[in-house]
């Protein structure tokens, strides 16, 4: 199959960006979306052309690197996909593709369909986790998890981080990925003791980097590779609510009064 | 000084393992004890550079940094929670023996030790079981959701050849659990202040000063800026080599720069051939194929493997009857069956397939067919088994797997060998330590299902903090700084080399030069491999190398982000390896785990050992020439589990 592709092509942060048009020739529907990509720019280099810079590395959808908007959706047209794992077979031959990079404000173009996505790590920094120093575990079976809970903690713990959520977002809210970090670590016992601050910290970082605020729209649900429910936002809004009324557990937090409560689905 | 301290492991030429006296349920827990310590109010003076922050890297550098160490980590990716042990799929063992079926510590040490086919050292192996259970209560602590039993205690699995059922699990994505686990804490400490984590930050060299390892210079992937980074120790946990096939399960950045540049800097490289093969990956669908996809091995619990009786048989798998089904793995291991070790299935699947009797396109692939399970147990139990697995290779293959068998082919998936590093997981440069797939350490020649996750963690999490400790304890801090020559000479050789690449500008891209070398590893030191073949590819591939640095194009500059450049860094390196690797398996006439000379078989086929002449790791080091590397051997003694050829029939 043939298809035409128009690709933002940027040099650096600083630069201007543009889209280019390139014609990818003799695809084959069992190519992944990026395969198809590296056969544009095996011929580009032939060409003495620049290829285009686009992240990636598992290539089985786990890892969260790769990914980028085509026609405006983020990772394509194929639900619960990361652009890696989207095939070819899913187009047609002679579609024209537009290849964008994420756009949020907390998301600088670093180059071509590449951004900067730290902005998450500092989200987790600032409270995504469960303080356990190394050696200090009871046994592993002395903490009891109803099989539900650990069921539906899972489920949030599947997000790799990829930024779908917040490129899909009009507002680029980041509140579908802390919202998952939030309800997988609360959901378990081990997760209580640092509950609220989490909340109120993570909630607080986000604010730092500039991500939008959520209204309910749930583009970011429809794009999810790992279908992160949007019900877990209600969850962060519940925990945050809570941490706001009690008021404590707000180690390191910015001031909770800066903020009101999230809007829940 | 104590028995088995960290000091320097080379004597006289003579390998030193550095395993400590006594019992071997007794050896670890006394290395502990006759360790030095470093004093809290002291750690904070002492740097340590952490190389790689996946579950080896991640998990030391928070541990260490919890500690009072001053740590600095680098990733080459965006993040650390990329790391490739988040695609880690099946799950992590552990000998609690929660499951009253009679595992023990003992039998984990043991089934390892077999299943390495008696390569691996066996102090080194009792400690990872040793430590397993401490992996699962601080996985647990740390909040990774394993699967659970309703009453609310930990669901296990019998996996990849085990007998008993001591693998923990997280659906079909344990790794990523564990991962992000080691991340979340990570990033604890990096908010904490104790670690500086710089990522797009790719290691280029290591500087040794003095006998002892320094620092690292790294180039910025965002800026192309060389910098030196100075510490007390460096760790390197950078993962597996297997991208030096081109096609492997691993991602596609993962690569071997790291320790090959050790290497050069005087690491000895442990048995570099012994590569893993994978039984159950997704078969290549063209000459496009960037990667392989593994499908967990957990699959054959419940999958059977099988091809069409007769040759060239292209009907529909479901038009085939049973009696013109050949369950070739049921028939030749009655007993272990379709749960046989991954180099026997590997080779079992390679076999068919070369007497024309594989299915799909290009003939490379077998059946893994759920139909009796989906029979008996019903649909929903296996998706709620395997329901991940079943629509990735629905993505990846456009079938449904719930009506059609699987196909599946063998791939290379993981590297046992590594920088050969002793007991306590210093390699042969005093201060370099090396963790996780990086070393060579537990697996010998042949690595079990559910125990890369497992011996990463341990690296990490446990022995790492003490064996560090005591090497720190037994330097004094000093101020060495980025301008000692030294790190000055690795500057210029990094920003050189990068400019030879970039001035080379000739006609054929890094991939197409990849691509070629996978193919030779793959033809001539994959699964199978003979003297003629092995002296063929090292006849090969130092053309091929000659022909790179003639004739690569890399567009675009040093100063940017530069994907080109990047991999062609890390290929040129694969070229190198890639001789030492075709070397090793020339040296190691035997066939032993996923090792298997054509020319050591039994009569019906299976690797036959040659414990007399290579029970022993090939440690190599690097001589100017590359053809010409020194062999050291460190003699392995088994006097717990007794050698004996493996049977799985």
């Amino acid at each position: 199959m043939n298809l035409t592709l128009r690709v933002w092509r940027q040099k650096s942060a600083s630069a201007r960006g543009r889209l280019v048009t390139y014609e990818a020739k003799n695809i084959s529907p069992d190519m992944s979306f990026l395969e198809m990509l590296d056969v544009v720019n095996e011929e580009l280099i032939d060409r003495g052309e620049p290829p285009i810079a686009f992240e990636h590395d598992c290539r089985e959808g786990i890892c969260g690197a790769c990914g980028f908007m085509i026609n405006g959706v983020a990772h394509g047209p194929k639900r619960a996909t990361t652009v890696c794992q989207l095939h070819m077979r899913s187009f047609r031959d002679g579609d024209r593709l537009t290849l964008e990079p994420w756009r949020a404000r907390a998301f600088p173009v670093i180059k071509d369909l590449i951004v900067d996505r730290s902005a998450f790590d500092r989200i987790v920094q600032a409270g995504g986790f469960i303080s356990a120093p190394t050696g200090s575990a009871p046994d592993a079976n002395a903490i009891l998890v109803r099989k539900e809970d650990a069921d539906l903690a899972f489920d949030a713990a599947t997000c790799i981080g990829c930024g779908a959520c917040v490129a899909a977002c009009p507002n680029a809210a980041a509140m579908l990925f802390t919202a998952a970090k939030v309800s997988h670590l609360g959901l378990l016992p081990q997760g209580q003791p640092e509950r609220s601050a989490r909340a109120r910290n993570m909630v607080a970082a986000m604010d730092r980097e500039m991500f939008g605020s959520c209204t309910n729209i749930g583009e970011c649900e429809a794009v999810c590779p790992k279908e992160i429910s949007l019900a877990f936002i209600a969850r962060l809004n519940r925990d945050l609510l809570a941490a706001t009324f009690r008021g404590r557990g707000a180690r390191n937090a910015a001031s909770p009064s800066d903020r009101t409560p999230r809007a829940a689905p | 000084m104590t028995v088995g301290a960290t000091s320097a492991s080379l004597v006289d030429g003579r390998l030193d393992a550095k395993i400590p006296p006594g019992p071997i349920e007794q050896k670890w827990e006394r290395h502990c004890f006759d360790m030095k310590l470093v004093s809290p109010a002291n750690r904070r003076r002492y740097t340590v550079l952490v190389v790689g922050s996946g579950l080896a890297g991640a998990a030391a550098a928070a541990s260490l940094g919890e500690l009072g160490y001053k740590v600095e980590c680098f990733s080459y990716h965006d993040s650390p929670r990329r790391a490739h042990s988040i695609a880690a799929q099946g799950g992590i063992n552990a000998a609690k023996n929660y499951r009253n079926d009679g595992d023990s510590v003992f039998r984990l040490f043991y089934d390892t030790v077999k299943g390495g086919d008696f390569r691996a050292r066996e102090a080194n192996v009792y400690r990872l079981a040793e430590l397993s259970l401490n992996i699962i209560d601080q996985c647990v602590a740390q909040g990774v959701p394993f699967a659970r039993e309703y009453g609310g205690l930990l669901d296990t699995r019998s996996f990849g050849g085990a007998q008993v059922s001591r693998t923990f699990y997280a659906r079909g994505q344990t790794g990523q659990q564990l991962l992000l686990g080691a991340y979340q804490a990570l990033e604890r400490q990096v908010g904490l202040g104790t670690v500086t984590m710089h990522t797009r930050a790719e290691m280029l060299d290591l500087v040794v000063v003095d006998g002892r390892a320094r620092g690292i210079v790294t180039r910025n992937l965002v800026t192309g800026a060389v910098e030196s980074h100075v510490g007390d120790a460096v760790v390197l946990a950078t993962g597996g080599y297997g991208n030096v096939f081109y096609l492997s399960t691993n991602a596609k950045a993962s690569n071997a720069t790291a320790i090959w540049r050790a290497h050069k800097r005087g690491a000895f490289f442990g048995n570099p051939c012994f590569t893993q093969i994978h039984p159950t990956c997704i078969p290549m669908s063209g000459e496009h194929q960037s990667k392989l996809t593994l499908m967990s091995e957990s699959l054959r619990n419940d999958g059977r493997v099988w091809v069409p009786t007769k040759v060239g048989d292209t009907r529909p798998p479901d038009r085939i009857p049973i009696g013109e089904r050949d369950y070739y793995l049921e028939r030749k291991y009655p007993s272990f069956g379709n749960l046989s070790p991954r180099d026997i299935a590997s080779r079992a699947a390679k076999e068919v397939c070369d007497e024309k009797r594989g299915v799909g396109p290009g003939g490379r692939g077998v059946y893994l067919d759920f139909a009796d399970a989906i029979a008996r147990l019903g649909e929903p139990a296996i998706r709620e088994k395997y329901g991940n697995l079943f629509d990735m290779y629905e993505r990846i293959t456009g079938e449904n797997a719930y009506r059609v068998p699987m196909r599946i082919y063998p791939a290379v998936h993981y590297t046992m060998g590594g920088l050969w590093v002793d007991y306590n997981l210093m390699s042969t440069i005093a201060g370099l330590f090396v963790a996780g797939e990086a070393n060579f350490s537990d697996h010998g020649a042949n690595r079990l299902g559910a125990s890369a996750l497992m011996q990463g963690l341990a690296d990490g999490y446990f022995i790492l903090p003490c064996t560090l400790a005591d090497y720190l304890a037994r330097i004094r801090a000093d101020t060495l700084d980025a301008g000692h020559p030294v790190f000055r000479a690795a500057e210029v050789e990094v920003a050189e080399r990068v400019r030879r690449l970039l001035a080379i500008n000739g006609t054929r891209t890094v991939d197409s030069f990849h691509r070629e070398l996978g193919h030779l590893m793959w033809d001539y030191c994959g699964m199978a491999r003979n003297e003629a073949g092995l002296r063929h590819a090292l006849r090969k591939i130092p053309e091929l190398r000659a022909e790179f640095w003639a004739n690569v194009r890399v567009l675009e500059r040093n100063e940017e982000l530069n994907q080109s450049l990047e991999k062609a860094g890390r290929v040129a390196d694969f070229l190198e390896l890639g001789e030492l690797m075709c070397i090793d398996a020339l040296h190691r006439t035997e066939s032993c785990g996923s090792h298997f000379r054509e020319e050591r078989q039994t009569p019906d086929g299976e690797a036959l050992r040659d414990d007399e002449h290579f029970a022993h790791v090939a440690a190599w080091e690097y001589t100017d020439r590359l053809a010409e590397p020194n062999l050291h051997r460190e003699p392995l003694h088994f006097e717990y589990v007794h050698l004996s050829q493996r049977s799985y029939r």
